[in-house]
């Protein structure tokens, strides 16, 4: 399942390869090489093959970690992904934690006041969330808190005087500068992130309170519920520990799945505030016509995907002993 | 005495129209009593006035240039909504990227759907090989991350609003096959389907005149709920330049240009973006609404 699912995403890498209007032999031995040249590089690069034989090599060179190198910046392509990749997974999962942290504790206030005003504005707070085009959405905060209120640091990750200041380790600049113990840095890049990750933790949100309201409200419309209630449990426990209890596991998937969705919703939201993450890099290069970048970055990105995905079946049957 | 009303209110239509005026009216009013649906209907309905009537109702030529009034803010004479960069009204900019909004939304709309029913019925009513390889290759590319997709086909096929039409149904068109495959499964063993076969009807048939008819609904619910996600798609990939060129006035492309003077001039990035809103609100509402009335039974989207 999961190996046919990784075959179909390199197949497809591979044909977007050969669709595009560049030809990777100019790309590597520049407009002005003579036709020999040309046509040797050709020949080197395996060109000349069938297309299934290229597509073997591509598999081949791809299930060992081999992207290529990268035309902008000279490197292979690998080294650069993780070189950016950590960021993206710094914005996502503080993303995530907001979404989490705001929009479970709605989805169930909402549920359990079904119709009052708090599950309008909920389902309000959704509706823009779902409606919003999230660069534009980035823009304007920048506008407001960075240009207008000054509340937040500018784009970028750290301020122009803390850059390369903490050595790397992590590649997350929040953990690198606390294990550092230069906090001064960490208040920095603290209010470069806040941002970004509370636009992404936005668009989560509305998901997931959603979610976690119709979950809710199914529980909350069990038999269980009325008998808990007329035994005489306390109604904070009927809700919290009967009711929110039943519905972990498939709000656990729901929440993963969303992780996977900023993973990839944060293309955008990285080209705003200028942040070096993935999104960055595939549309950098995309823009240079730097083909290998752009088709190991889509690799990486889809690998980590379905990766989620399968993830988020696993723990569902795991821990939902139905499903065992 | 019969009135119009009484033939569209009828419990025992006595021909097919009738049953189906019957049950369009019964929908209509339905609608019509979520009143967010009906704000959303409104607004869609407006703004495709708006595009339909650009040429003539737009204060001004949306390609003319003017420099000595670049940048003015809204409410200058002549400009409501101000002037961009290059002294061009924004306001009959947005006017015409609404066609252009429309144009891409509409396409979108209508290949993707019909590309997921063909597939998706296809593979539930012929079954066996046919079903699990259509199915697997709807799985791949539904495990696609759908953005970065769009934007790899849009690299590959080049800037253009049909390259990115084309892009952006490439990606949308799997949760139609699978929607239209459940609905196949279970319309296939009715009697109804047995009767027809017995009497003589081909798969094609079949397929075409008793199995797309039932499956339209619940895609043209799905359909409004994903408009908005088309239009976020759509103006994204404008904004990366991959879209409508300059000097179209794409919205998603406004936003990129404007986006250059944010801080100073914060109209020229801010109105599309308004309108981008706007738009894909109004879907959303009627999406919801719609759903209500079409699809009772399925509660949030998943």
């Amino acid at each position: 399942m999961i190996a046919s699912t990784l075959l179909g995403l390199l197949f497809v890498t591979f044909v977007i390869g050969r669709v595009m209007p560049i030809d990777p032999v100019i790309a590597v031995v520049g407009e002005r090489a003579s036709a020999a040249l040309v046509a040797a590089t050709r020949l080197e690069m395996g060109l000349d093959e069938p297309l299934v034989v290229q597509f073997w090599f591509y598999l081949r060179d791809v299930l060992q970690g081999d992207f290529g190198q990268s035309r902008l910046t000279a490197r292979p392509v690998i080294e650069d992904i993780a070189r950016v990749f950590p960021a993206t997974l710094e914005l996502a999962t503080l993303g995530t934690l907001v979404g989490v942290l705001v929009g479970v504790p709605l989805g169930v206030v909402a549920a359990v006041k079904r119709d009052t005003w708090i599950d309008q504005v909920a389902r309000v707070v959704a509706l823009v969330g779902y409606s919003m085009p999230i660069f534009w959405l980035g823009l304007v905060g920048l506008l407001v808190f960075y240009g207008m209120l000054g509340w937040v640091g500018g784009p970028g990750r750290v301020g122009i005087f803390y850059v390369d200041v903490v050595p790397s380790v992590t590649g997350m600049i929040l953990v690198d500068a606390a294990i550092d113990g230069q906090w001064d840095v960490f208040r920095d890049a603290v209010s470069h992130i806040v941002l970004p990750a509370t636009l992404l933790g936005y668009f989560s949100l509305a998901y997931i309170s959603r979610m976690t309201r119709s979950f809710m409200l199914e529980q909350l419309s069990a038999e269980y519920v009325t008998t808990a209630r007329v035994k005489g449990v306390p109604e904070r426990s009927v809700i919290w520990k009967h009711a929110f209890g039943n519905i972990r596991v498939p709000l656990l998937t729901v929440i993963v799945l969303s992780y996977a969705g900023l993973l990839e919703g944060s293309v955008l939201t990285e080209i705003i505030f200028a942040w070096p993450g993935i999104g960055s890099y595939i549309t950098t290069a995309l823009l240079s016509a730097d083909m290998n970048a752009v088709l190991g970055g889509t690799v990486v990105v889809g690998l980590v995907f379905v990766c989620l995905n399968v993830l988020a079946d696993l723990l569902n049957a795991v821990m939902d002993p139905r499903a065992r | 005495m019969t009135t119009r009303l009484d033939w569209l209110t009828s419990d025992t239509p006595r021909s097919r129209s009738q049953a189906r005026a019957v049950a369009l009216y019964r929908g209509w009013r339905e609608l019509r009593a979520n009143r967010l649906a009906l704000l959303g209907l409104a607004i869609l309905f407006a703004l495709g006035l708006v595009a339909l009537l650009a040429p003539w109702i737009a204060p001004h030529d949306p390609f003319s240039q003017d420099l000595g009034n670049r940048l003015q803010p809204p409410g200058s004479p002549g400009h409501l909504l101000g002037t961009d960069s290059l002294g061009r009204d924004i306001l009959s900019r947005l006017m015409h990227g609404a066609r252009i909004t429309f144009y891409i939304v509409s396409l979108v709309a209508l290949i993707a759907p019909v590309a997921g029913l063909l597939v998706g019925t296809v593979a539930g009513y012929v079954g066996g090989w046919t079903d699990a390889l259509l199915m697997r290759l709807t799985d791949i590319f539904l495990a696609f991350p759908r953005l970065v997709l769009a934007l790899a086909f849009a690299a590959a096929l080049g800037a253009g609003i049909e390259n990115a039409v084309l892009a952006i149904a490439l990606t949308a068109w799997p949760p139609y096959a699978r929607i239209a495959r459940a609905e196949t499964l279970t319309i296939r063993r009715s009697d109804f389907i047995s009767a027809v076969r017995l009497q003589g009807a081909g798969p094609v048939r079949i397929i075409t005149r008793h199995v797309w008819p039932l499956c339209i609904t619940s895609l043209i619910v799905r359909v409004t709920l994903d408009m908005a996600g088309i239009i976020l798609a759509a103006a994204g990939l404008g904004f990366l330049g991959l879209g409508a060129r300059p000097p179209s006035p794409e919205w998603g492309a406004m936003i990129a240009d404007g986006r250059r003077f944010i801080l100073d001039h914060w109209w020229v990035a801010t109105m599309p973006g308004l309108a981008i809103f706007t738009v894909s609100l109004a879907f959303n509402l009627l999406g919801d609404g719609l759903r209500d009335v079409l699809d009772p039974k399925s509660g949030e989207r998943s």
